[in-house]
């Protein structure tokens, strides 16, 4: 993301154009939309529901959606339009925080390591090494023990600590095949320091993959961290994420529907909203694509 | 690697884990010296400092031996069932959802923004945007329910074979086909969807360069400078993808194993640490470890191999 910001600075007009062929984009468009409409109805929505997230109906135990109720309740009495939105917040924030340090932390290290290669990538090979043999699931699956009970802001840096190494690999092996192209070796004889060749020649020509890969990121944060509460070692209770609703909800899913329908349905849209939206930015990126020769 | 890769597993679970809450709670109460004893004959009483249990695991890792789990079975005989479970249930699907998933994203590449890639398109979004469980969770539930219109049952949503079953041969292989065919799906359409995005993007990239206008402007065919031209730079970027999904084949899917309640691998590591057994988390991540690493290895040869621009320097 860094080179497409720091594109946009010095030359107005591609970010123009860029801007002109996103919004041709329908489904994009369509995807930017309900975005907004996710985030809307989950900081905003909660002001419309008749009952809080944490309180309980006992009155009205497994209830179909209802004028009162308008997803229905739960097992005991929650109300799950709240509970949904609530975790649809949960959600929300933790895939753009983890997915935006993730893909920096990638395209910097994957860059300069494939630029620089010798000492420089050994390093960073290294640590991506060392942390790659770690699967991020297992490894946040056995803390979460430990992490139980404490913010769940240690859920956000632990993800992003173990979400950016498959991406930095690509970044680099792309930046390593690059290097070796003419214009990569011109800008380096011409005396532009190295910091402006990776930043300037190399990520941009690999912002394809970066903003696929930023896309795929605030998808599969969301994904990861459902997947990590639906098997109880995420978000953990009295609060609530898309995914633990969601686990709360299956046992009973052919018989009380509405307990992880909502919760799933937010959670998919969600996701693919995102990714419409990284597919549209690809198209309007990338000139090479055949979207963007016809303009 | 391996062995900083363990040393953080075995630090970290034993750490984070709580192994006496496996026997507190009883009724009646079992007696604080018993547990202690037991804890001790496993190897994981907290109490014990961790500098000291981890040179006892590692000693008797060393010589092959992973120790016990809590339910005081072998954690290595454990190992050796499960990989096989993992690696049946995990093989047919990758294979099929990767070859599979190459071909839709060459396709749809080719024919970018036609029909057909705009339904593949899509199909693919909506499956990598529901999270393995939602999609494994409704195919168990229209399986059930097509059992039920039907009136018998087609679809097996639970274990690898009937657990009453008998029979000969080819009737123990069509009921275990049964068993494999809803996890094998829910594999297979991940890797599709997965696929076919990354190689649809990387044929992208390759068929607005130059060399493919070079390729036919001498004259080649469509098809021809695609294939021989287009599809040997596109599948590139998927030889890192390959080698890790091959590599990790057995250390199972753990939501499709939870799912479809297989005993393999995955599903063995959560209700290991879902019961803080430090020794069977520890085995698995050292068993994964191991494997990553060979994966990374074989996605640097054939990065190495097949493209001709990365020289080693």
């Amino acid at each position: 993301m860094n080179a497409s910001s720091e594109i946009g600075e010095k030359r107005l007009t591609r970010m123009a154009l860029v801007r002109k062929r996103f919004l041709r984009n329908k489904l994009a468009v369509a995807g930017l939309v309900i975005l907004v409409a996710m985030f809307v109805l989950a900081f905003a929505g909660p002001i419309f529901g008749k009952h809080k997230w944490d309180s309980l109906d006992f009155f009205n135990l497994l209830q179909p959606p209802s004028k009162e109720h308008f997803f229905g309740t739960s097992q005991i009495g929650g109300d799950v339009y709240a509970l949904t939105l609530r975790g649809l917040q949960k959600s929300l924030i933790i895939g753009l925080l983890v997915a935006f340090f993730s893909t920096g932390l990638a395209a910097i290290a994957g860059g300069f390591a494939g630029f620089y290669g010798g000492k420089v990538d050994r390093s960073v090979m290294w640590i991506i090494d060392a942390l790659l043999v770690l699967p991020s699931f297992l490894i946040i699956a056995v803390m979460s023990p430990w992490f139980r009970g404490r913010t769940w802001l240690i859920f956000v840096v632990l993800l992003a600590a173990f979400g950016w190494m498959i991406t930095a690999r690509i970044v680099r092996s792309a930046t390593m095949s690059l290097r070796e192209r003419d214009f990569v070796r011109a800008a380096l004889y011409m005396g532009i320091p190295a910091r402006k060749i990776v930043f300037r020649h190399l990520l941009p020509n690999v912002a394809s993959i970066l903003i696929i890969d930023a896309t795929l990121n605030v998808g599969g944060t969301i994904l990861s961290e459902t997947g990590l509460s639906y098997l109880g070692f995420g978000i953990q209770p009295p609060d609530v994420s898309l995914g633990s609703l969601i686990a709360d909800g299956t046992s009973s899913a052919l018989t009380y529907p509405w307990l992880f329908m909502f919760a799933g349905a937010a959670l998919v849209l969600t996701v693919l909203a995102v990714s419409f939206v990284g597919d549209g930015l690809r198209d309007a990126f990338d000139p090479g694509s055949a979207m963007g020769k016809k303009l | 690697m391996v062995i900083i890769a363990s040393t953080l597993g075995y630090v970290l679970s034993s750490l984070a884990f709580n192994p006496r809450s496996n026997y507190e709670g009883g009724n009646p109460p079992i007696p604080e010296s018993t547990i202690t004893a037991k804890l001790n004959h496993l190897g994981v009483n907290p109490d014990v400092p961790i500098v000291k249990r981890y040179a006892t695991w590692v000693g008797n890792v060393v010589t092959g031996d992973f120790g016990l789990t809590i339910g005081e079975k072998s954690v290595n005989e454990e190992f050796s069932r499960r990989i096989w479970v993992s690696l049946r249930l995990l093989l047919l699907g990758s294979v099929l959802g990767s070859v599979l998933g190459v071909a839709l994203g060459v396709f749809s590449a080719v024919r970018q923004y036609g029909i057909g890639d705009r339904a593949s398109s899509f199909a693919s979004f909506v499956l990598l945007s529901m999270p393995v469980f939602l999609t494994a969770i409704l195919l168990k539930y229209g399986a059930i329910s097509f059992n039920q219109k039907i009136g018998s049952t087609f679809f097996y949503t639970i274990g690898e074979s009937s657990a009453d079953f008998t029979g000969n041969g080819m009737q123990l292989f069509v009921n275990r086909l049964q068993h494999l065919m809803l996890p094998t799906l829910s594999i297979t359409l991940g890797g599709i969807a997965f696929y076919s995005r990354y190689q649809r993007n990387a044929m992208l990239d390759v068929l607005g360069s130059d060399f493919i206008r070079t390729a036919k402007a001498k004259g080649l065919t469509n098809r021809q400078s695609l294939f021989r031209h287009g599809l040997r730079v596109a599948i590139l970027p998927m030889a890192t993808f390959f080698a890790y999904s091959f590599g990790l084949l057995v250390t199972g899917a753990p939501f499709t194993e939870t799912i479809f309640a297989w005993n393999g691998m995955g599903q063995w590591f959560i209700t290991s640490v879902q019961s803080n057994d430090v020794n069977a988390v520890s085995a698995v991540i050292v068993f994964s470890a191991v494997l990553v690493l060979l994966s990374g290895l074989l996605a640097d040869i054939a990065v190495a191999a097949l493209d001709p621009r990365v020289r080693l320097r």
